[in-house]
């Protein structure tokens, strides 16, 4: 009895919860779409993947990049997590260690194989390229809901899905490469469709879309593909995931600087 | 070689103990060949104007399924001027047990220690393999066992090392080398041991918030020769190299303000009967991303080195200001360049360093590399280089 009646309120809300959204003001309104966003995918505790990166120039000739990533939920935190490349074969064993925080900069830690030696880096430059790709430092970094500020500026059918469209402006003005971003995210799911990044002068600079998601313990949506488009130099970088593992068992001593030197 | 059949038998010994496979036999590595060019001719009438070499360094890893592994990195080089800088040795030979909060190596490995950029001073586990490269940072492989102890407040490293590797120096061929040939068939020690003085090193580090700390403490034989006018066999004048018994404290500290790196590294060595000294190394390193629009980024990096004991220091940067650029293209062949000025307060002496790279097609490498020796004064560490400017060519494939 007293489950069916924790049943039925839950509904309720659930049930009132469009309703509570719609009284927001838009920035409520967006900061509410991307905690729920958050809350959906919280608790997956880890997971490791394979990413095979394929860099397309504006002549169509493409070059790629294998990486295995690895990632542990921090409670409270941002995410930890490990990046080891396996190729081009001249960076191969280079990896990166990330402890990424909702507020301030993120502490990283780059391992350089021939001279075994881990270096602490800055995460202040965000807006480089990572390895040569389309995707900045702070595309692929932890997308924590407190690194961003919010608005929602409408509904709009993006890939036969019913869609929010929201925009979101980096809270690190200063170091972000971007003034804002446009994202199209599902209202079924809460996935991001796509994403629109505009430059520091707010002409579009490129575009995000992502495809093939799949559903993992049940649960937790993650993409097989993601397509960066840049507009401004005619290049792009397809990210192609794979072996998608959960719940391994990593402990934070998988995520320290011995387990970056160790990392192959 | 003894080393050697106890690591084999350990990794035979735990292999049957661990089982399950995780990287399996994985076999990588890189041939590289290299051109060096001379600008003006030799100071020594051994000494070719050019030089051709080879090198290889294959590596055999495997690791089993609880994280244990097995490291086998052999290294050879051909010289076609110097048949010193022909040599072989085992970079690393190892086995890496996992436990839980700590980790065990034996065998043949390597350890870097430090956060400068120019020089390494704290770094001491390994042997400099000078015939590589000027620049000190080729290292020999050492034969350690290596206990990790990794806690919330910090990791400590405790090292055993029961085997002492001399300094590689160039032979008579060799160019660049100093006007008396070091004999490396010959050197002296001050312990009774010699190369098997069992030397051991302790080292806490750990990263509290943006800072990077690193104290550590090594006794046993320097990696440092002293080195003293002598004669070989044959009755020539050399410099012998002589290996002195040392205690030596270092601390590495890193901080990181925004884009700015601060970094600081001070050892304070203790030899027998000499004077004991600091030597000390200061500076930072900060980088401009997306310059004039671009996706390149650009750091620069200056240091400042002092050595108290002044010119009777055993490395020729003992007052020195050093700048670095640093150009990384952030393309897809991943360019990058480094642009290095060190310039001695005292002597003017100034040496200047290009180093660039960049990746053709997906498994080989281009890189070039200048040295310059400019105003260099007869009381500078550096005159016997003075004619030794250079360009290198090398070409690296990986597989």
């Amino acid at each position: 009895m007293k489950q069916l009646k924790l049943t039925l309120k839950l509904s309720l809300i659930l049930l009132l919860l469009p309703l509570v959204v719609a009284a927001q003001t838009p920035e409520e309104n967006g900061l509410a779409i991307a905690q729920e966003a958050d809350r959906r995918d919280a608790g997956f505790g880890d997971f490791n993947a394979d990413i095979l990166m394929i860099l397309k120039n504006k002549q169509g000739r493409e070059k790629i990049r294998k990486i295995r990533i690895q990632t542990l939920e921090v409670e409270g935190n941002g995410d930890k997590s490990l990046t080891i490349f396996d190729e081009p074969r001249d960076v191969k064993g280079t990896a990166f260690l990330t402890f990424s925080h909702k507020v301030r900069n993120d502490d990283q830690w780059l391992y350089l194989p021939a001279l075994k030696r881990v270096k602490r880096i800055s995460s202040r430059n965000k807006s480089s390229s990572f390895v040569g790709s389309e995707f900045a430092y702070e595309d692929i970094s932890s997308q924590e809901v407190e690194k961003y500020t919010y608005k929602r500026l409408g509904d709009e059918g993006y890939d036969g899905q019913d869609c929010f469209v929201i925009e979101r402006y980096p809270v690190d003005k200063k170091d972000s490469g971007y003034k804002r971003q446009v994202a199209w995210i599902d209202k079924s799911e809460y996935r991001t469709l796509k994403a629109n990044y505009y430059d520091r002068k707010g002409s579009l600079l490129k575009t995000l879309t992502i495809e093939g998601y799949q559903k993992y313990l049940d649960k937790y949506w993650r993409a097989d593909k993601m397509n960066m488009v840049n507009h401004q130099n005619g290049k792009s970088t397809r990210l192609v995931w794979s072996n998608y593992k959960f719940r391994l068992g990593l402990k934070d001593r998988d995520f320290n600087k011995n387990s970056l030197r160790r990392a192959r | 070689m003894k080393a050697l059949l106890a690591t084999i038998s350990l990794f035979f010994t735990f292999g049957l103990i661990n089982g399950s496979v995780a990287t399996a036999h994985e076999i990588s590595g890189y041939m590289a060949a290299e051109v060096r060019g001379f600008l003006d001719d030799p100071l020594y009438p051994e000494q070719k104007r050019n030089n051709a070499s080879v090198a290889l360094q294959p590596e055999y890893y495997h690791e089993w399924e609880n994280g244990s592994s097995f490291t086998f990195s052999p290294f050879a080089r051909l010289d076609s001027a110097d048949s010193s800088r022909s040599h072989f040795d085992v970079r690393e030979l190892n086995y890496l047990w996992l436990g839980d909060p700590w980790e065990l190596r034996i065998g043949i490995g390597k350890v870097f220690w430090g956060v400068t950029e120019f020089v390494h001073l704290v770094d001491i586990i390994n042997q400099t393999d000078l015939v590589e490269s000027l620049d000190g940072e080729d290292k020999l492989g050492q034969p350690m066992v290596d206990l990790s102890l990794t806690m919330d407040w910090g990791t400590i490293d405790l090292f055993v090392l029961p085997y002492f590797r001399e300094r590689t120096f160039p032979g008579r061929d060799g160019r660049p080398r100093s006007s008396l040939v070091v004999d490396t068939d010959n050197p002296t020690y001050e312990s009774p041991e010699e190369e098997r003085h069992v030397d051991f090193a302790v080292r806490y580090s750990h990263s509290i918030g943006d800072w990077e700390i690193g104290i550590s403490h090594f006794t046993g034989t320097g990696r440092e020769p002293t080195l003293l006018p002598g004669s070989s066999q044959s009755g020539d004048p050399v410099l012998t190299p002589f290996y002195e018994q040392i205690n030596q404290t270092g601390l590495d500290l890193q901080l990181i303000t925004g884009g700015w790196l601060w970094k600081l590294e001070t050892i304070y060595r203790a030899c027998q009967g000499d004077d004991d000294f600091f030597s000390g190394a200061f500076g930072f390193e900060y980088t401009f991303s997306g310059v004039f629009g671009t996706p390149a980024d650009v750091g620069m990096i200056a240091e400042y080195i002092r050595d108290e004991r002044g010119e009777e220091a055993t490395t020729p940067l003992q007052s020195d200001v050093a700048v670095g650029l640093r150009l990384s293209f952030n393309d897809a062949a991943n360019s990058e360049m480094l642009i290095g000025v060190m310039q001695d307060t005292k002597t003017s002496a100034r040496l200047i360093t290009v180093e660039a790279s960049r990746r053709l097609g997906s498994s080989c490498k281009v890189n070039l590399e200048i040295y310059v020796f400019s105003n260099v004064p007869p009381e500078d560490a550096l005159y016997d280089l003075r004619d030794d400017d250079y360009v290198q060519l090398e070409l690296t494939y990986y597989f």
